[in-house]
């Protein structure tokens, strides 16, 4: 296939500036300069048509995973992850990219006026070179977004099992959500850990908010009422309500070793009344 | 018999036993099922899926609102093509299991639901139906 003649080169570069005004204009007309600052606009802009000038002097390929084009992508890497951050989607960054064909195009259009086979192959090269970098930073971009993703759900794990200090020597776990393997792990984790930090002696394990008590969640509760008594402290499980109570019957579940209350409130009664300690004495 | 409403699922990864518990959830919920029977149901049905996920190496959950002689039910079909179960009366005793659980899913599954068929072989896979009528 042909590749860019150097003409189209030197019409780029004698155009540098118009390029650049044209294709602001085109991004401001399209909205796609919103929420960004127009001095960030203007030194982008310039940047990139000032890195295609020099790929395109370095790089006879247009196909940008070659060498030349290295500095390019990762121009557009870094477009992708900014605009990202002020929460702009990837179309939207890859229109940014998009809004300078049409000044290239126009220009061409000039410069091989008397060469129209000339120019439908150049534009042709342009336009293929163009939509790489367009899809690239839509690449990076879903790459950027997964990360965000993939944070943001081992943050709800860690934001999903607070425990808090009810009372002096009583800590309370309200457990919401489903008890996979790996939430289940992180929750007896923290919990341990914040008995030895706080030295507590008595831990409220609050159901209420596990809608379905199987034997892998009552296997998973065992276990830490398990390591928490090793551990010299006690442990009560709250929330186990009249539908749930029912099922771990017919399930065949036995719980006897387990002290259960049906809410919170009965159990930080109880737990108090162990600790020897009514409420209201130690406000 | 009639057959009101079917669909299917897959059951492969743990990820769809929560879908197959949310699927029921709602199906009973719709049929206007009592908040007890619906959770029965519900616990079942994760039992059978995570078997399902644990020992069938994944597989299916058929699923069917049903009518009968003026009464509703949901009915689910688990099947898998994994290795089967040698010795169903074994598998079907409290307490027992051939990894690390406490061996009540199979026998759980069973009480907290009306109608219970297990069909399995070595080599052939395993298939288990529930129904709870309303
Ligand atoms: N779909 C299946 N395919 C093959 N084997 C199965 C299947 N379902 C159950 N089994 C076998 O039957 C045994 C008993 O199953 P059951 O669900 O009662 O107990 P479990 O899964 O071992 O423990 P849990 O109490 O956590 O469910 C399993 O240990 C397994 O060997
Ligand atoms: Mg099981």
């Amino acid at each position: 296939m042909a590749a860019l003649q150097s003409s189209t080169l030197e019409a780029i570069v004698g155009n540098q500036a118009q390029l650049q005004r044209s294709w602001l204009e085109a991004l401001e007309a399209k909205g796609a300069a919103r929420n960004i600052r127009e001095q960030d606009l203007r030194q982008e802009t310039r940047d990139f048509l000032q890195l295609v000038i020099d790929g395109l002097g370095r790089e006879s390929s247009t196909h940008i995973g070659a060498e030349g084009w290295e500095e390019t992508r990762r121009f557009l890497e870094k477009l992708s992850a900014s605009r990202a951050q002020v929460g702009q989607e990837s179309h939207q960054t890859a229109f940014f990219i998009f809004a300078l064909k049409g000044p290239l195009f126009d220009l061409l259009q000039a410069h091989y006026r008397e060469q129209p086979a000339l120019l439908a192959e150049q534009l042709w090269e342009i336009s293929s070179l163009f939509d790489a970098f367009g899809l690239h930073t839509i690449r990076t971009y879903q790459k950027n977004r997964e990360a965000v993703i993939k944070r943001q759900q081992e943050e709800l794990l860690e934001l999903s099992t607070p425990v808090v200090k009810l009372w002096e020597g009583v800590l309370a776990l309200p457990l919401i959500g489903t008890l996979d393997s790996q939430r289940s792990q992180t929750v007896m984790e923290s919990l341990l850990q914040r008995i030895v930090d706080t030295g507590s002696e008595i831990a409220i394990i609050d159901i209420t908010g596990v809608p379905t008590v199987d034997t892998l969640v009552a296997q998973h509760l065992l276990k830490t009422v398990t390591a928490i008594r090793l551990m010299g402290a006690d442990c009560i499980i709250s929330g186990v309500r009249p539908q749930i109570a029912q099922t771990i019957v017919h399930l065949g579940l036995d719980l006897g070793t387990l002290t259960t209350k049906s809410n919170l409130a009965d159990a930080l009664k109880l737990a108090l009344s162990r600790l020897g300690t009514t409420a209201g004495e130690r406000v | 018999m009639t057959i009101r409403e079917h669909g299917s699922q897959p059951v492969r990864i743990e990820q769809d036993v929560v879908l197959a518990r949310q699927l029921t959830r709602k199906l009973a919920s719709d049929c206007g099922m009592r908040l007890v029977d619906l959770t029965k149901l519900v616990t079942a049905v994760s039992e059978l899926a995570r078997n399902t996920v644990v020992y069938g190496g994944g597989g299916d959950m058929d699923w069917e609102v049903i009518e009968e002689a003026g009464r509703t039910g949901v009915r689910l079909v688990f099947r898998d093509e994994g290795p089967g179960i040698a010795d169903i009366k074994l598998a079907l005793t409290d307490g027992w299991t051939s990894g690390s659980g406490l061996g009540l899913g199979l026998t759980g599954a069973r009480r907290l639901v009306d109608e219970f068929e297990l069909d399995t072989a070595p080599g052939r896979g395993t298939r288990v139906m529930i129904t709870r009528w309303i």
